[in-house]
């Protein structure tokens, strides 16, 4: 009896360990290329949002993900595996979305996430797909109109696992942040007062005033945020047909439908804070240089 | 691990100080919320044996998570102002103080009708009684259960890290975002729970010991 005990308990702890090790690499290590070739109907999972507006939310009427990041996901697998390819999602959040890539529970990372050098040494980014920023969201009467009025009194909410997080922290390091868990939970928090403003990506905060009047963005943004497609190192030729892929959708119209579908009205192509990185003509030649420059920074 | 350990020792030190704080006094209130709350449950008043029972059935059977967001949430917006971690502790507390209303309910019934008939016919008040009568015998009862809470309410503060509220789960997240080493961060979180909770359930054990709570 005490020997049957100890063998399985042996296996248990094997089998924890392999777990812990050997699984999550295997899953990462196929080459996504090699796989979208073989397969007739090749699937790339994608992981998106799913709780911000205008990039990737959860309609519960249809029962979908839906938004800019969704609809780029879905244009570029059709790009990359001529049309023969599916599209599935998979909801992160800014916490989740790197462990999920490494553990090849997902193919690439489409969740409004930011180019960083910290982040490169994880992960490997396609070009960037949208010009974000960041700035800050103030109720209509508040007395902050720029980041440099935050003094040591004022409270900062911020997302866990954001850059704008340590952005903020590194920017105004007087200023008290806080982290939430999301989007949402942000929001509510500055709504019930527990901060005095809400800091992440402006065309986000612009999807809150969307739905909530009585805020307002405080000033212009004060960080340039390239958001790109994220996929696992190792992966060259995934990251290469990506690479194409995206450029092929930003010079045929593709990006631009897509673009003014989604910020057509909040943030137009041909404004000067516009996000667009499409490479064709008319809508943005003078907006487009100025896109452009922030990337080369 | 250990890198993690000497690059980020001062978040995780305050935020172990913070749990610590929170479970101290989120499972000395409880403690005393409960207790009250099991014997009026047993009260001869209907209206408050009703009231008592709405209370520990309402709050044991929400998640903890809704009860905390309440107060981090709602409350601020209507009411007065109150941060991440004072919601945290006010929603563990009647979380916590609900369930360990139940235990000690269920800890006085254990002992027979008898003997609360018989101290009130030699003159004792009733409050006597539950003091020196039946409260002394239901401890025994309800001591392993209560170490139970307790270790739950240990864990259960985690809850805060999500309301703000500073804790050794907050600091922890903090640290495994900045550092993208999910893994041995979480490891490492769950390794200080450890030193808070296992002597906690050592405790109780010495305390069931010395209770006699095993030999009846």
């Amino acid at each position: 009896m005490k020997s049957i005990k100890r063998i399985a308990l042996g296996i248990g702890l094997l089998f924890f360990t392999f777990i812990m090790t050997g699984c999550g690499e295997a899953a990462a290590d196929v080459d996504i290329a090699e796989r979208i070739d073989e397969q007739e109907t090749p699937i790339l999972n994608w992981g998106v949002k799913a709780d911000t507006n205008l990039f990737g939310y959860y309609n519960i009427e249809s029962g979908e993900v839906e938004g800019f990041d969704i609809d780029i996901a879905k244009a570029l697998t059709e790009e990359m595996t001529n049309g023969t390819g599916e599209a599935k999602f998979v909801e992160v959040t800014s916490k989740t979305r790197i462990p999920l890539l490494k553990n090849g529970k997902i193919d690439g990372i489409i969740a409004t996430m930011t180019i960083s050098e910290e982040r490169k040494k994880e992960v490997d980014f396609s070009d960037v797909y949208f010009n974000g920023g960041q700035s800050l969201l103030v109720p209509e009467d508040s007395e902050i109109n720029d980041i440099e009025d935050l003094t040591e009194d004022h409270t900062i909410l911020a997302i866990k696992g954001s850059s704008s997080t340590q952005n903020m922290r590194e920017l105004a390091p007087q200023v008290n942040v806080l982290d939430l868990e999301n989007y949402g939970e942000g929001f509510v928090a500055l709504q019930s007062g527990q901060g005095d403003a809400l800091t992440t990506d402006s065309a986000i905060l612009l999807g809150m005033i969307d739905t909530n009047p009585d805020y307002r963005l405080a000033g212009s943004n004060f960080t340039d945020e390239p958001y790109g497609i994220a996929i696992n190192k190792g992966q060259e030729n995934f990251l290469d047909r990506l690479e194409k892929a995206l450029e092929t959708i930003q010079g045929n119209g593709v990006y631009d439908e897509i673009y003014d579908k989604w910020f057509g009205e909040i943030l137009p192509a041909d404004s000067p804070n516009t996000a667009s990185t499409s490479t064709t003509g008319a809508a943005n030649n003078a907006p487009e240089n100025e896109g452009e420059s922030g990337d080369n920074q | 691990m250990i890198g993690l350990l000497e690059q980020y020792w001062p978040l995780l030190l305050e935020g172990f100080i913070n749990t610590l704080i929170v479970s101290i006094i989120a499972l000395l209130s409880s403690l005393i919320i409960g207790t009250i709350m099991g014997m009026l449950q047993l009260s001869a008043n209907k209206i408050v044996r009703t009231i008592v029972n709405i209370y520990v059935e309402f709050f044991r059977n929400i998640p903890l998570l809704i009860t905390v967001m309440f107060f981090y949430v709602v409350v601020p917006m209507y009411w007065m102002n109150i941060s991440g971690f004072a919601a945290g502790i006010i929603g563990l507390t009647i979380y916590t103080s609900s369930f360990i209303a139940d235990n000690i309910r269920a800890g006085i019934l254990t002992v027979p009708a008898g003997q609360m008939e018989a101290a009130l016919s030699q003159g004792m008040k009733q409050i006597q009684v539950m003091r020196y009568v039946i409260l002394p015998q239901a401890i025994r009862i309800v001591l392993p259960p209560l170490g139970n809470q307790f270790i739950n309410l240990v864990k259960n503060s985690s809850v805060l890290a999500m309301v703000t509220g500073l804790d050794l789960m907050y600091y922890g997240d903090f640290v495994a975002m900045e550092t993208f080493n999910t893994f041995d961060t979480y490891i490492l979180v769950g390794l200080i729970y450890l030193v808070i909770t296992l002597p906690l359930t050592f405790a109780t054990r010495k305390l069931e010991a010395k209770l006699g709570v095993n030999d009846n």
